[in-house]
Parts: structure tokens; C-alpha cells; sequence
């Protein structure tokens, strides 16, 4: 590099803390509710916690884990994940290889692409689509919350647009060597495309984990909700009035303990899983984004 | 002798192609029975609805509907809120990752700035249910973190979720905090595409840093700024149901009520299914001119194309 002038360096610095700033401003509100959730009723009910637990326990967590709704809705997540996810991305990488070629390679390919295009720039609208998951006897169940959204078309049109710089060589020598249609989407396409899979894996798990409204609308039962429902009916409580979800003894038992300890605590551990997948597939996310996204 | 031959050829053609059919056939179905049967349904607007009828059966009745929604006095404020919150997310999603990006690409070690990276995505991968009990506790105006350093420094508690006035703005803050990192991934991308001669030749010519920003740097990336702000057009009415939802109340609907949220109100909590649809049908009409405006402009100045 050559030589700086002053104001280059002073700018450097300033730089630098400045992005320490905005670091900050993004961790601090989660170190606050992971102290708050270590902290004693007194400390978090006064205002005291600010980043580090006051008078440190576990007491919230211990009633968490004996708290039967939160273990079940937290299941019932986990099963939505490992179902949703892979059926997301069997549909995405078929439908995005059929998509990635041409329309001599594709008859009708102009009607399939609008006929996947339309579906994002129209939608029915809440209740019309509401109707129709009731019409279809899909209130109460599971599949309500796998498969409206089983089709995830802008992750579709990412991966198409990732398969079509696969070098067409490699489909071409494979085919030679006697390889199907089937062959070559899993044995080359796949393969090919790690990164944008894996990016695009994270996205549908982090969605299908963060979702909770079709778990409100679709099931009647608490028990039957996802983590993330559960958690939305219980931290709106104390400002909203309906609690239309909860039984009296529920209710009851929440208020045994406190609530703003309880809250964080639940906060915290329903934010692992994300956190946990997250470093693994975070190095993906540029290559996977970019070389299928918005080329500008 | 011909027409044998192409028969043969189509049939080959057709058979080669089969597996490609195939694969795109359950995503078809699944997408006609969840998003093309609820376009259908989108009739129960101009309908009085009625679940026991359906909508085969259910009276027609113009709009009327629409009249009645128009006509209820909180209807204005509704769009206003949320072409005022929407509109003012718009420009600071653009503004905001723009500068993070350009002075996210001025720092020097590469370990800080993956650093930074990593550290500035996570916001957009918690939902708002966690993030609306991590600000509905952290903005607390008692016993709130922010509202006791507020305090402490000799300030007034500020109630941001529940002061008409400020709530709106606590909403948009929130939700560039939550998207800044993650927006900027497509312009620390573009700056990355950026060829390093034209800097070489600038230091040539002796260039400072900050000239080698608004002469190089800036100008490579204003395709992708004029992209994306051509694309994000289609929000206009996109204020964030998920967020509001979860942190409005009913002290601040003045300001703070939007569209989707008196539709899910309007629709699963009084069971006005034709009036909510037809307020959601008011939306999505808006929005899908304006999505299909912005798409064929970018296409037009860009030669972007989605597909």
C-alpha cells in the first residue's frame, strides 16, 4: 500500500470503531436477554441486569425443561424442519434443473416458468388461501404447515439460474457415458452446486424454524403449535389481551413464576438452533447468493 | 418414408424429455392447489360470503364490499401508516447497506471484516417473535435496558412502543437494524466484481481514497443500487405484518395499524371474510402493478432478467 495521508489514517480508525459500534448494536440486545435469562427474579424484574447475569441461576431454564408445552412445541419444530426442509429443496433442485434448460431442450418451458413466475407476483391473499387449507381438511393437521409454502419459488429461480452456469460439458460427457436425465441432476448438477444448496438449505430451515403464523391460523390445539407459535401467543400477553390459545391451568402456571425471566429464557433457547446451524453454512452464503442472484 | 421418421423422432423426443416433465410435475401441482386455487377464491370479494354456502353459492353483491371498507373510519389511516412506513423502509434499506458495504470494503484485515460480516447477518435470521420479545423487553420504558441508560444520562423514558408518535419510527429503525447486514450482501458482492486495475491506475495517478470512492467505486455500483431499487418498487405496501404484529398494540393502531394486520383483524378475529378480502385484494392489486412495473423497468434500463 503506498503512503496515507492523514486523513486517510484518521478515517481508518474512526472506520474501525464505528464497525465495532455497529457490532455492538447488533449483539448487545441478545447478550441482554441472555443475561436477563440468567438472573434472579429481583435483578430482572427491577432493571438491573444490563449484560451480565445479577445474581446468577437457573432456575427459568429448570422450569423450562419441566415445563411439558414448551418441550412438545419445540419437537413439533424440529419435526417440522427435518420434514419441510428436504422436501423444499427435492422440489427446488428438480424443478430448478427442468427450468435451467432451453426450450428446445423443454417443450412448453414459457408456460412453466410464468406458471412458477405468477405465483410471486400474484397471491390470493390471507383469507382466500385460509379457505382453501379448510376446504382441503388441513385445519388441525401436520401439513398445513409443509405444504402451502412446500414450493419455494424464489429459491427456485436462484437455483435455476445457478445450474445454467454448470459447465454444459459435464452434462454432455455423461450423457455419452450413458447417464439418464436422473443421473445427471444428482451425480453432476448436484455435486456442482454445494454452495448454493447449502445456502439455500439454511434459508428454508431458518424459515421453516422462524415461521409461526400458519401455526396459529391452521391449528387450534397449543400442543400441536411449532416452538415459534407457542412463543408468539405467550410473549404477546402481557400486551395484548386475547389468550384465546391457553388453557386456565396454563395460564396459572405462568404465573407461578416470573415472566420476564421465563421469557428470555425461552427466547434463548428457541434462537439455538438457528445459531448452531448458522457458522456452518455462514461460509457458503456469498458464493451461494451471488453467483445464482442479482447479477448486476 | 418421412413421416414415419419424424413421428419416431417426436416420440424419442417426447420420451428423452419425459424425466424433465416429471420433475417438474409435483411442484406444479402443489403450487396450482395452494397458490392457483386461492387466486380463485379471490371472487369472495365481491361476494357475501358465506363458509356454510362457499363460494359457489354465496350472494354476489358488486362492490359493496369495497364500499363498506372504504367507508370505515380507520380504512385512511391504515394506508397512510403503511405507505408511510413501507416507503421510508424502502429508502433506508437502499441508503443504509450502501454506506455499510462501502465502508465495510475500506477496512483492511480480512479476519475483522469477516468478522463484522458474520456478526451483522445474524439479526436477519431471528424471527420476529423473538426479536419482538427481545425489543418489547429491551424498550420496556421501566425496568428496559435502553430506557435506564436513557435515564441515567438525565433523559425522559421514552415509551417507544406505545407513544402514536414514536412507534412508527421504532418500527422502521428496528427493521433496518435487523436487515442492514444482510442487504448488503449483494453490494459487498458488486464491490468484490470491481476490476483492481482501475484502482492500480488510479494510485498511479495519485488518487486519495476517498476520490478513488465517488470516481470508481460508487459509480460500479450504481447498476446495482438502481436494480435493487427498481425490484424493492413492489414493497410499496409491504410495511412488515410480521413485525408489527408482533409489537403493535392497540394504543398505537393510529399509527401503527397496516394493512395486512387489519386483514388478519378484520378477517380471523371478526370473521368479515368478503370485507378483509376485499382489502387484501386492494393491496395485492397495487402491489402487483407496481411489481410488474419494476420488474419490466428493470429489464428495460438494465437487462435484468429473473429468470
Amino acid at each position: 500500500m503506498p503512503h496515507r495521508t492523514k486523513g486517510e489514517k484518521v478515517f481508518n480508525v474512526f472506520n474501525h470503531i464505528f464497525m465495532v459500534v455497529i457490532c455492538m448494536l447488533c449483539l448487545l440486545p441478545l447478550i441482554n436477554v441472555l443475561a436477563v435469562s440468567f438472573s434472579s427474579m429481583e435483578a430482572a424484574s427491577t432493571g438491573k441486569v444490563t449484560l451480565i447475569p445479577v445474581g446468577f441461576n437457573t432456575t427459568a431454564y429448570q422450569h423450562i425443561m419441566k415445563q411439558d408445552l414448551f418441550l412438545r412445541t419445540f419437537f413439533n419444530s424440529f419435526k417440522r424442519v427435518l420434514i419441510g426442509v428436504p422436501l423444499n429443496m427435492l422440489l427446488t433442485v428438480m424443478s430448478a434443473y427442468a427450468l435451467s434448460k432451453s426450450r428446445s431442450q423443454l417443450a412448453f418451458r414459457q408456460f412453466y416458468v410464468w406458471f412458477f413466475v405468477v405465483t410471486m407476483l400474484v397471491s390470493g391473499g390471507l383469507i382466500p388461501t385460509y379457505i382453501t387449507i379448510n376446504n382441503l381438511g388441513l385445519i388441525n393437521s401436520f401439513w398445513a404447515l409443509i405444504l402451502p409454502t412446500a414450493v419455494p419459488v424464489y429459491n427456485i429461480i436462484l437455483m435455476v439460474n445457478f445450474f445454467k452456469n454448470v459447465p454444459i460439458e459435464l452434462e454432455e460427457a455423461a450423457r455419452i457415458d450413458g447417464a439418464g436425465t436422473w443421473r445427471v441432476l444428482w451425480q453432476i448438477f448436484v455435486p456442482c452446486s454445494l454452495p448454493a444448496i447449502a445456502t439455500l438449505t439454511l434459508f428454508c430451515v431458518v424459515t421453516h424454524w422462524n415461521e409461526w403464523f400458519s401455526g396459529q391460523i391452521y391449528l387450534n390445539r397449543v400442543e400441536d403449535f411449532p416452538l415459534q407459535s407457542y412463543l408468539q401467543v405467550l410473549l404477546n400477553q402481557t400486551k395484548d389481551t386475547n389468550m384465546q390459545s391457553l388453557t386456565i391451568k396454563e395460564m396459572e402456571e405462568l404465573s407461578k413464576i416470573n415472566t420476564r425471566t421465563y421469557n428470555a429464557a425461552q427466547i434463548v433457547l428457541s434462537t439455538l438452533p438457528v445459531l448452531i446451524v448458522y457458522p456452518f453454512l455462514q461460509k457458503y452464503f456469498v458464493t451461494g447468493l451471488t453467483l445464482g442472484g442479482v447479477k448486476g | 418414408m418421412g413421416a414415419p421418421l419424424l413421428l419416431e423422432v417426436s416420440m424419442k423426443k417426447i420420451k428423452r424429455q419425459l424425466p424433465l416433465h416429471l420433475m417438474l410435475l409435483p411442484s406444479v401441482i402443489l403450487l396450482f392447489i395452494f397458490s392457483y386455487v386461492p387466486m380463485f377464491g379471490i371472487v369472495i370479494a365481491f361476494q357475501n360470503y358465506s363458509p356454510a354456502r362457499g363460494f359457489g353459492d354465496s350472494a354476489w353483491v358488486g362492490l359493496k364490499n369495497f364500499e363498506y371498507v372504504f367507508n370505515l373510519p380507520s380504512f385512511s389511516n391504515v394506508i397512510y401508516n403503511t405507505f408511510f412506513i413501507a416507503v421510508i423502509k424502502m429508502l433506508l434499506h437502499l441508503i443504509v447497506p450502501v454506506t455499510f458495504a462501502l465502508l465495510l470494503n475500506e477496512l483492511r484485515g480480512p479476519g475483522f471484516k469477516k468478522s463484522v460480516q458474520t456478526i451483522t447477518y445474524l439479526p436477519h435470521f431471528l424471527s420476529w417473535v423473538i426479536l419482538g420479545g427481545i425489543f418489547v423487553d429491551i424498550l420496556s420504558p421501566s425496568n428496559g435496558v435502553v430506557n435506564i441508560i436513557i435515564k441515567s444520562l438525565g433523559g425522559e423514558p421514552i415509551f417507544f412502543l406505545g407513544d402514536t408518535k414514536v412507534f412508527p419510527w421504532t418500527i422502521i429503525v428496528t427493521d433496518v437494524w435487523k436487515e442492514m447486514g444482510f442487504n448488503a450482501v449483494i453490494y459487498i458482492a458488486a464491490l468484490t466484481g470491481i476490476d483492481p486495475t482501475l484502482y492500480e491506475a488510479a494510485v498511479v495517478d495519485g488518487a486519495s481514497r476517498w476520490k478513488q470512492t465517488t470516481k470508481i467505486t460508487l459509480p460500479c455500483l450504481v447498476p446495482t443500487i438502481i436494480l435493487l431499487a427498481t425490484l424493492s418498487l413492489g414493497n410499496v405496501l409491504n410495511a412488515g405484518f410480521d413485525q408489527v404484529l408482533n409489537m403493535y398494540s392497540i394504543s398505537v393502531y393510529s399509527t401503527g395499524d397496516i394493512i395486512d394486520t387489519f386483514v388478519y383483524r378484520l378477517g380471523l378475529k371478526d370473521f368479515q371474510f368478503s370485507a378483509a378480502t376485499a382489502v387484501g385484494l386492494f393491496k395485492s392489486a397495487i402491489s402487483t402493478v407496481m411489481i410488474v412495473f419494476s420488474y419490466v423497468t428493470a429489464y428495460k434500463t438494465t437487462g435484468y432478467r429473473i429468470i
